[in-house]
Protein backbone atom coordinates (compact mmCIF):
# COMPACT_ATOMS: atom_id res chain seq x y z
CA UNK A 1 0.00 0.00 0.00
CA UNK A 2 1.57 3.62 -1.18
CA UNK A 3 2.81 5.90 1.50
CA UNK A 4 -0.06 8.26 1.02
CA UNK A 5 -2.95 6.02 0.68
CA UNK A 6 -1.78 4.50 4.36
CA UNK A 7 -1.85 8.17 5.86
CA UNK A 8 -5.37 8.96 4.44
CA UNK A 9 -6.84 5.72 5.26
CA UNK A 10 -5.07 5.97 8.87
CA UNK A 11 -6.08 9.71 9.73
CA UNK A 12 -9.68 8.52 8.35
CA UNK A 13 -9.67 6.11 11.09
CA UNK A 14 -8.34 7.75 13.84
CA UNK A 15 -10.20 11.06 13.15
CA UNK A 16 -13.39 9.34 13.05
CA UNK A 17 -12.63 7.40 16.05
CA UNK A 18 -12.03 10.10 17.56
CA UNK A 19 -15.46 11.99 16.71
CA UNK A 20 -17.58 8.90 18.15
CA UNK A 21 -16.02 9.71 21.41
CA UNK A 22 -16.45 13.74 21.04
CA UNK A 23 -19.82 13.55 19.92
CA UNK A 24 -22.73 14.81 21.89
CA UNK A 25 -25.37 13.27 19.22
CA UNK A 26 -25.13 9.77 19.39
CA UNK A 27 -26.29 9.66 15.95
CA UNK A 28 -23.87 11.25 14.85
CA UNK A 29 -20.93 9.35 16.56
CA UNK A 30 -23.19 5.86 15.33
CA UNK A 31 -22.13 7.65 11.62
CA UNK A 32 -19.01 8.16 12.63
CA UNK A 33 -18.34 5.05 13.72
CA UNK A 34 -19.36 3.33 9.90
CA UNK A 35 -16.48 5.87 8.50
CA UNK A 36 -13.82 4.87 11.12
CA UNK A 37 -14.51 0.98 10.21
CA UNK A 38 -14.62 1.87 6.29
CA UNK A 39 -10.95 3.52 7.07
CA UNK A 40 -9.88 0.35 9.02
CA UNK A 41 -10.97 -2.08 6.43
CA UNK A 42 -9.33 -0.03 3.83
CA UNK A 43 -5.77 -0.61 5.98
CA UNK A 44 -6.65 -4.22 6.30
CA UNK A 45 -6.76 -4.31 2.43
CA UNK A 46 -3.99 -2.55 2.15
CA UNK A 47 -2.08 -5.23 4.42
CA UNK A 48 -3.47 -7.94 1.58
CA UNK A 49 -5.90 -9.29 3.92
CA UNK A 50 -8.69 -8.95 1.58
CA UNK A 51 -10.73 -11.17 3.46
CA UNK A 52 -10.89 -9.70 6.56
CA UNK A 53 -11.66 -6.35 5.02
CA UNK A 54 -14.63 -7.53 3.22
CA UNK A 55 -15.84 -9.40 6.44
CA UNK A 56 -14.98 -5.83 8.64
CA UNK A 57 -17.12 -3.80 5.71
CA UNK A 58 -20.46 -6.65 5.99
CA UNK A 59 -20.56 -7.16 9.88
CA UNK A 60 -19.44 -4.13 11.24
CA UNK A 61 -20.03 -1.39 8.41
CA UNK A 62 -23.25 -3.09 7.65
CA UNK A 63 -24.52 -5.40 10.35
CA UNK A 64 -23.42 -4.44 13.62
CA UNK A 65 -23.74 -0.49 12.85
CA UNK A 66 -27.32 -0.93 11.28
CA UNK A 67 -28.06 -2.73 15.55
CA UNK A 68 -26.30 0.52 16.87
CA UNK A 69 -28.72 2.80 14.56
CA UNK A 70 -31.43 0.78 15.11
CA UNK A 71 -31.25 1.01 19.09
CA UNK A 72 -30.81 4.82 18.84
CA UNK A 73 -33.16 5.61 16.73
CA UNK A 74 -35.85 3.17 18.91
CA UNK A 75 -34.79 5.47 22.30
CA UNK A 76 -35.31 8.65 20.15
CA UNK A 77 -31.90 10.09 22.22
CA UNK A 78 -32.05 14.09 22.18
CA UNK A 79 -28.37 15.29 21.94
CA UNK A 80 -26.99 14.51 25.89
CA UNK A 81 -28.26 17.41 27.56
CA UNK A 82 -25.39 18.67 29.39
CA UNK A 83 -24.74 17.75 32.58
CA UNK A 84 -21.92 18.94 35.51
CA UNK A 85 -19.15 18.10 34.37
CA UNK A 86 -16.82 16.04 36.83
CA UNK A 87 -13.40 17.45 36.54
CA UNK A 88 -11.69 15.19 38.51
CA UNK A 89 -13.30 12.12 36.47
CA UNK A 90 -12.16 14.17 33.02
CA UNK A 91 -8.50 15.52 34.17
CA UNK A 92 -7.86 11.37 35.65
CA UNK A 93 -9.40 9.45 32.41
CA UNK A 94 -7.32 11.82 29.76
CA UNK A 95 -4.51 10.81 32.02
CA UNK A 96 -4.91 7.63 32.02
CA UNK A 97 -5.87 7.37 28.55
CA UNK A 98 -2.62 9.46 27.84
CA UNK A 99 -0.24 7.68 29.65
CA UNK A 100 -1.33 3.80 28.00
CA UNK A 101 -0.24 5.97 24.68
CA UNK A 102 2.67 6.39 25.44
CA UNK A 103 3.77 3.12 27.17
CA UNK A 104 2.31 1.73 23.73
CA UNK A 105 4.66 3.81 21.81
CA UNK A 106 7.34 2.99 24.06
CA UNK A 107 6.92 -0.98 23.52
CA UNK A 108 6.25 -0.60 19.72
CA UNK A 109 9.58 1.78 19.73
CA UNK A 110 11.25 -1.31 21.83
CA UNK A 111 9.78 -3.79 19.56
CA UNK A 112 12.27 -5.79 17.32
CA UNK A 113 11.65 -5.08 13.30
CA UNK A 114 9.32 -2.14 13.94
CA UNK A 115 11.17 -0.22 11.39
CA UNK A 116 11.05 -3.01 8.66
CA UNK A 117 9.15 -3.14 5.78
CA UNK A 118 6.75 -5.63 4.98
CA UNK A 119 7.97 -8.44 3.05
CA UNK A 120 6.92 -8.47 -0.56
CA UNK A 121 4.52 -11.66 -1.53
CA UNK A 122 5.02 -14.13 -4.30
CA UNK A 123 3.70 -12.86 -7.41
CA UNK A 124 1.43 -15.48 -8.31
CA UNK A 125 -0.46 -16.32 -5.00
CA UNK A 126 -3.63 -18.03 -4.18
CA UNK A 127 -6.78 -16.32 -2.78
CA UNK A 128 -6.41 -15.72 0.39
CA UNK A 129 -10.09 -16.42 1.12
CA UNK A 130 -8.91 -20.13 -0.20
CA UNK A 131 -6.34 -20.28 2.60
CA UNK A 132 -8.08 -19.20 5.75
CA UNK A 133 -10.86 -21.53 4.69
CA UNK A 134 -8.63 -24.22 4.49
CA UNK A 135 -6.79 -23.10 8.18
CA UNK A 136 -10.36 -22.53 9.45
CA UNK A 137 -11.66 -26.34 8.48
CA UNK A 138 -8.78 -28.21 9.00
CA UNK A 139 -6.65 -26.72 11.92
CA UNK A 140 -9.49 -24.60 13.53
CA UNK A 141 -12.36 -27.23 13.45
CA UNK A 142 -13.47 -27.22 17.39
CA UNK A 143 -13.03 -23.31 17.59
CA UNK A 144 -14.98 -23.00 14.63
CA UNK A 145 -17.79 -24.99 16.34
CA UNK A 146 -17.96 -23.81 19.34
CA UNK A 147 -18.30 -20.34 17.89
CA UNK A 148 -21.26 -21.61 16.31
CA UNK A 149 -22.43 -22.48 19.39
CA UNK A 150 -21.89 -19.14 20.80
CA UNK A 151 -23.72 -17.33 17.91
CA UNK A 152 -26.79 -19.83 18.86
CA UNK A 153 -26.62 -18.88 22.67
CA UNK A 154 -25.97 -15.35 21.78
CA UNK A 155 -29.14 -15.26 19.48
CA UNK A 156 -31.58 -16.78 23.04
CA UNK A 157 -29.87 -14.77 24.98
CA UNK A 158 -30.86 -12.03 22.65
CA UNK A 159 -34.57 -13.33 22.33
CA UNK A 160 -35.12 -14.28 26.30
CA UNK A 161 -33.67 -10.49 27.44
CA UNK A 162 -36.13 -9.14 24.97
CA UNK A 163 -39.16 -10.59 26.61
CA UNK A 164 -41.65 -8.26 28.11
CA UNK A 165 -41.48 -9.68 31.46
CA UNK A 166 -38.26 -10.50 32.88
CA UNK A 167 -38.02 -13.03 35.29
CA UNK B 1 5.08 1.17 1.89
CA UNK B 2 4.47 1.65 5.43
CA UNK B 3 6.51 -0.14 8.19
CA UNK B 4 5.13 -2.52 10.70
CA UNK B 5 5.64 0.16 13.52
CA UNK B 6 3.56 2.67 11.80
CA UNK B 7 0.66 0.49 11.60
CA UNK B 8 1.07 -0.88 15.02
CA UNK B 9 1.06 2.75 16.28
CA UNK B 10 -2.04 3.58 14.38
CA UNK B 11 -3.94 0.32 15.99
CA UNK B 12 -2.37 1.90 19.38
CA UNK B 13 -3.85 5.32 18.90
CA UNK B 14 -7.43 3.83 18.08
CA UNK B 15 -7.27 1.69 21.22
CA UNK B 16 -6.36 4.98 22.97
CA UNK B 17 -9.33 6.25 21.41
CA UNK B 18 -11.67 3.46 22.45
CA UNK B 19 -10.10 3.81 25.86
CA UNK B 20 -10.77 7.00 26.25
CA UNK B 21 -14.99 6.90 24.98
CA UNK B 22 -14.81 4.43 27.85
CA UNK B 23 -13.23 6.67 30.38
CA UNK B 24 -14.84 9.34 29.77
CA UNK B 25 -18.27 9.40 28.28
CA UNK B 26 -21.40 8.69 30.42
CA UNK B 27 -24.05 7.32 27.73
CA UNK B 28 -23.57 3.70 27.76
CA UNK B 29 -24.45 3.23 23.96
CA UNK B 30 -21.02 5.56 23.34
CA UNK B 31 -19.46 3.35 25.85
CA UNK B 32 -20.43 0.37 23.94
CA UNK B 33 -19.15 1.93 20.85
CA UNK B 34 -15.79 2.78 22.23
CA UNK B 35 -15.78 -0.81 22.63
CA UNK B 36 -16.15 -1.92 19.52
CA UNK B 37 -13.02 0.83 18.44
CA UNK B 38 -11.10 -1.20 21.19
CA UNK B 39 -11.78 -4.74 19.76
CA UNK B 40 -10.99 -3.58 15.98
CA UNK B 41 -7.78 -1.81 17.12
CA UNK B 42 -6.58 -5.31 18.43
CA UNK B 43 -7.91 -6.43 14.89
CA UNK B 44 -5.60 -4.36 13.10
CA UNK B 45 -2.37 -5.09 15.05
CA UNK B 46 -3.19 -8.81 14.58
CA UNK B 47 -3.51 -8.53 10.61
CA UNK B 48 -0.46 -6.66 10.33
CA UNK B 49 1.63 -9.03 12.73
CA UNK B 50 0.34 -11.50 10.14
CA UNK B 51 1.27 -9.40 7.04
CA UNK B 52 4.76 -9.18 8.58
CA UNK B 53 5.44 -12.81 9.41
CA UNK B 54 5.80 -14.44 5.98
CA UNK B 55 5.79 -18.19 6.37
CA UNK B 56 8.48 -20.54 4.27
CA UNK B 57 5.67 -20.73 1.32
CA UNK B 58 5.71 -16.99 1.18
CA UNK B 59 2.31 -16.26 2.21
CA UNK B 60 0.88 -14.05 5.72
CA UNK B 61 0.57 -15.87 8.91
CA UNK B 62 -3.13 -17.04 8.39
CA UNK B 63 -2.99 -18.18 12.12
CA UNK B 64 -3.72 -14.26 12.62
CA UNK B 65 -6.66 -13.52 9.92
CA UNK B 66 -8.36 -17.01 11.60
CA UNK B 67 -8.28 -15.36 15.41
CA UNK B 68 -9.53 -12.14 13.67
CA UNK B 69 -12.24 -14.05 11.86
CA UNK B 70 -13.53 -15.35 15.24
CA UNK B 71 -13.00 -12.08 17.04
CA UNK B 72 -14.98 -10.53 14.75
CA UNK B 73 -18.08 -13.20 14.99
CA UNK B 74 -17.37 -13.19 18.53
CA UNK B 75 -17.62 -8.86 18.94
CA UNK B 76 -20.91 -9.30 16.85
CA UNK B 77 -22.48 -11.61 19.38
CA UNK B 78 -21.67 -9.39 21.72
CA UNK B 79 -23.13 -6.50 20.23
CA UNK B 80 -26.05 -8.34 20.03
CA UNK B 81 -26.38 -9.52 23.07
CA UNK B 82 -24.64 -6.27 24.88
CA UNK B 83 -27.63 -3.91 22.87
CA UNK B 84 -30.68 -6.39 24.24
CA UNK B 85 -29.64 -5.52 27.46
CA UNK B 86 -29.55 -2.09 26.78
CA UNK B 87 -33.03 -2.24 25.85
CA UNK B 88 -34.30 -4.05 28.83
CA UNK B 89 -32.30 -1.16 30.90
CA UNK B 90 -34.02 1.81 29.16
CA UNK B 91 -37.25 -0.05 29.40
CA UNK B 92 -37.07 -0.27 33.65
CA UNK B 93 -35.21 2.92 34.00
CA UNK B 94 -35.95 5.44 30.55
CA UNK B 95 -32.04 6.48 30.62
CA UNK B 96 -29.12 5.75 28.97
CA UNK B 97 -26.86 7.43 31.40
CA UNK B 98 -24.56 5.50 33.32
CA UNK B 99 -24.85 7.56 36.75
CA UNK B 100 -28.55 6.91 36.56
CA UNK B 101 -27.93 3.36 37.03
CA UNK B 102 -26.15 2.37 39.99
CA UNK B 103 -28.17 -0.30 41.71
CA UNK B 104 -25.20 -2.70 41.80
CA UNK B 105 -22.89 0.63 43.00
CA UNK B 106 -21.34 -0.60 46.53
Amino acid sequence: MPALLFWTFAAMTLVFGAAVVLNRNPIASALSLVLSFLGLAALFMGLDAFFIGIIQVLVYAGAVMVLFLFIIMLFDLRAEERRRINRVAVVGGSAVSLALFVQICLVVAELRGSHDQFPALPATRTDDVRDIGLLLFNNFNLPFQIIGVLVLVATIGVIVLSKRELR
Amino acid sequence: MATLGQYLIVSGLLFTIGFAGVMLRRNIIIIFMSLELMLNAANLSLVAFSRYRVGADGLPNYNAQVFVFFIITVAAAEVALGLAIIVALYRARQTTHVEDISTLRF
